[in-house]
């Protein structure tokens, strides 16, 4: 039985929740709007908030999952963060549902009388088709919501019980999800991204999304995490330093995104072929080679320099920057992935306010889902074995 | 023999100690003291004071060196030495040449930072450090954890530090002395000749390995391959040749055949010289007619040679036959030959064929120059 630590929780403010409410309202109105001006359009931008969505609540479980394998100390003290984040798992299933109606608006490979005159999208129609496609999504999602609630129910119960082997229940659970995480991530980027471009492949493409979903993650849960501390909701044995780690892990995904992002352009420049290729040339094509020479500094260049030295992993003031940064970073990605389907051959202006709309949606679900489960749970795991060791942490 | 003084260590039982005694040192003043612990202690350099490495910056410097040195050799061996294309890529491919270069940063870096911090460590030349082969020492490897003080100290004080060590918890307080200092320590007899018996048997390892072992079964399968190689017989083939003959009526890139080579050029086809009579083309056209063509036609085509009287005559090129005949006419006797005369084919290539009819032409004109000519080379004459 662990010692019990003294914990008092401070409970956050409504406000905070108001707040949340507010903005998804916002969102919602003005989304709604989007949608009747130019529903084509909205499709597109919106498929971005859902993929960021899905990208920061799957990639919060994944982040569970591997503290609990790795055996990490540092990061107990902060788990229930991306605990709480995970919680927008559920509402996945709710907001894939407008995507449905807009099939036909993202989706190439959907259009009947252009497969059958296409004899390689008729050679892809057994993987590429309604059906099989609803089913995958539902499958995946349905996978992270089991993992999800297992993983959080055995975390919450030794918060009352403090029975050490939950953790060990969750160790075996981590190594199950781990390889199903692989599987299931790269089924969504393939199915949701890649398939905007039926004709495109790119066999490195589930893990250049995965390395960009865990920057969107980690940046997520420092800016949580620095937040929380200054307003005193942590532990005050949480120093600076325990941020360390934090940094570090957004620094070295930083690095790790661009390695597979220029694996994947090398190979592909390197190999010449025409049916690859022009996915490139699709962002280099007028104003999209801005955003494809601006996505190398903003999601590489600068965060890399941001992060590289010491002081930049404990720096609270620092990390909120470029925790927010690599949340923009994130976003800029996914618009760089999904637009330009959008954009072939059409003469429209690649900025509008529509794409600042649904991402209101998002950063209202998270505050909310945050805060809702903050009400309910404590902080931070109280009786995890680990947490002493965990909250002692220095560099 | 009266030793010199390198400094005083102690021992402590726990990191807690040691992390205390350390703290204690720095905040006494002192600056030249070192801690010796058989693990990474966490929060060791806070407690001791110490500013962040500089080593970083030789990491740094190296990494740049290298991902340059490895730049500049790419470019100059495929740019400029041999200009290679590979893939139908630019010279100086940058994508193509950013994984090298990223190694290449990575190897100097790493290897550059583990030879500053073992020179920084040891002082080189020197190989020894005081504190080496010390009871000292084998205890911080084991399971103690060690604190020194180092005489080269502006506070050190023999009794102080003693009593100083005493009081902060040390145990097993000792005094170290400075090795006698060693001559030259790298020309040792023993270090050298360990130094040889590693050269030799590396050198002679890999000879054997790449030059014998390669060649023994297993190992051979890999060259001893049923393959097609050049001046060889080659079971696969029927007729057992290796070499083959391209398939008939090849064409290699960029080479139009000549096509009228069963058939008489007619003029008005418009086989049109190619080249215009400048002066270098008309050189050229003098040069290859006095290789190819003089021995047989004489100097200025009057049919004339040296080899008058051993071959059927050549006709002279000035006759009104030669004349009359278009540049195309003549360009297809040089190009598939005249009854005895042979074609020039396999020896000029066709722009040398074309100026040696320019050439032929300005014989012919100069022969048969016109008032109008004569004018215009002496108006020519009397510029220069
Ligand atoms: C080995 C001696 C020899 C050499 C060298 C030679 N020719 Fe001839 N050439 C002849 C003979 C002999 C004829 C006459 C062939 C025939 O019977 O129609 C001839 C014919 C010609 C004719 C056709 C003349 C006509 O009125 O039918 C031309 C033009 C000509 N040569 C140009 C050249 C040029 C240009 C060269 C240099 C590339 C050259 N020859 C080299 C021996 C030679």
């Amino acid at each position: 039985m662990p010692d019990n630590i003294e914990y008092k929780k401070k409970e956050i403010p409504g406000s905070v929740e108001k707040i949340g409410w507010i903005l998804l309202g916002l969102g919602v109105i003005l989304g709604a709007v989007a949608f009747l001006v130019d529903s084509s359009r909205a499709f597109f931008t919106y498929l971005i908030t859902f993929m960021f969505v899905l990208s920061v609540a799957v990639g919060a479980l994944f982040i569970v999952a591997l503290e609990y394998l790795a055996g990490a100390d540092w990061s107990v003290p902060f788990r229930r963060i991306p605990e709480f984040f995970a919680g927008a798992i559920p509402f996945l299933a709710l907001l894939v549902i407008p995507l449905l109606f807009g099939f036909h608006d993202l989706f190439h490979w959907t259009h009947t009388e252009d497969v059958e005159a296409d004899k390689i999208l008729q050679g892809k129609t057994p993987y590429l088709n309604e059906v099989f496609f609803i089913i995958r999504t539902v499958f995946c999602i349905g996978v992270w919501y089991i993992f999800y609630r297992l993983f959080t129910r055995n975390s919450r119960k030794q918060d009352e019980t403090g029975d050490q082997l939950l953790t060990r229940k969750n160790i075996t659970l981590s190594a199950i999800f781990i390889p199903v995480f692989a599987v299931t991530i790269t089924i969504a980027a393939v199915d949701w991204l890649m398939t905007l471009e039926p004709h495109w492949f790119s066999t490195i493409f589930g893990i250049y999304f995965f390395s960009g979903s865990m920057i969107a993650t980690l940046a997520a849960i420092t800016l949580t995490a620095v937040l929380l501390k200054e307003k005193g909701y942590l532990h005050p044995k949480i120093t600076n330093e325990h941020f360390y780690s934090l940094g570090a892990l957004m620094f070295a995904f930083v690095n790790f995104w661009a390695y597979i992002a220029f694996s994947q352009y090398m190979l592909i420049w390197y190999a010449d072929l025409p049916e690859t290729t022009f996915w490139f040339l699709q962002r280099w094509e007028g104003p999209m080679m801005y955003i494809s020479i601006g996505l190398i500094f903003v999601h590489f260049v600068i965060p890399y320099f941001g992060l590289v030295s010491l002081p930049s992993k404990t720096d609270p003031k620092r990390l909120k920057i470029m925790s927010v940064w690599l949340l923009f970073a994130h976003g800029l990605n996914l618009y760089w992935l999904i637009m330009p389907t959008y954009f072939s051959g059409k003469e429209v202006p690649v900025i509008t306010w529509m794409d600042f709309t649904f991402p209101l949606i998002a950063i209202a679900l998270f505050i909310i889902i945050f805060v809702i489960h903050a009400k309910k749970f404590n902080l931070m795991p109280v009786r995890d074995p680990k947490l002493r060791k965990g909250l002692d942490f220095h560099l | 023999m009266s030793k010199i003084l390198y400094g005083y260590t102690a021992l402590f039982d726990s990191p807690d100690g040691i992390m205390a005694a350390a703290q204690k040192t720095a905040d006494d003043g002192f600056t030249k003291f070192d801690v010796h612990t058989p693990y990474p202690v966490h929060g060791m350099d806070k407690a001791m004071k110490v500013k962040p490495s500089k080593l970083g910056f030789v990491t740094l410097f190296f990494g740049l060196l290298g991902g340059a040195l490895a730049m500049l050799f790419m470019y100059w061996t495929m740019a400029v030495d041999y200009p290679m294309v590979i893939g139908g890529k630019p010279l100086f491919p940058l994508p193509a040449f950013g994984p090298v270069t990223f190694e290449v940063i990575v190897l100097a870096a790493t290897l550059s930072t583990v030879a500053a911090m073992i020179a920084l460590f040891f002082y080189l030349p020197q190989n020894n450090h005081p504190l080496h082969d010390t009871d000292y020492m084998k205890n911080v490897s084991s399971d103690k954890y060690g604190l020194c003080i180092e005489a080269g100290d502006p506070l050190f004080d023999e009794k102080k530090v003693k009593t100083f060590l005493d009081a902060a918890g040390g145990k097993n307080i000792t005094p170290i002395y400075n090795p006698d200092p060693v001559k030259y320590p790298l020309l040792q007899p023993r270090f050298l000749s360990v130094l040889l018996v590693v050269a030799l048997s590396v050198s002679g390892l890999t000879y054997f390995t790449l030059n014998k072992l390669m060649y023994m079964p297993p190992f051979d399968w890999m060259s001893e391959q049923e393959k097609l190689t050049p001046q060889r017989t080659y079971r696969l083939f029927e007729d057992g040749y290796g070499m083959r003959m391209p398939v008939q009526g090849t064409v290699a890139r960029g080479f139009m055949p000549y096509p009228y080579r069963d058939q008489p050029v007619l003029e008005e086809e418009g086989l049109a010289n190619p080249l215009l009579a400048t002066e270098e083309v008309l050189t050229l056209g003098k040069n290859k007619y006095n290789t190819f063509c003089s021995p047989c036609h004489g100097d200025h085509g009057d049919g004339d040679s040296r080899l008058r009287g051993y071959f059927p005559n050549p006709p002279s090129l000035h006759t009104p036959r030669a004349r009359e005949w278009s540049d195309g006419q003549i360009y297809h006797v040089l190009t598939v030959g005249q009854n005895v005369m042979a074609s020039y084919e396999p020896y000029t290539t066709r722009e040398e064929r074309w100026a040696i009819v320019h050439y032929i032409r300005a014989l012919q004109r100069a022969k048969n120059a016109s008032d109008a000519d004569i004018q215009l080379v002496r108006s020519d004459n009397n510029a220069r």
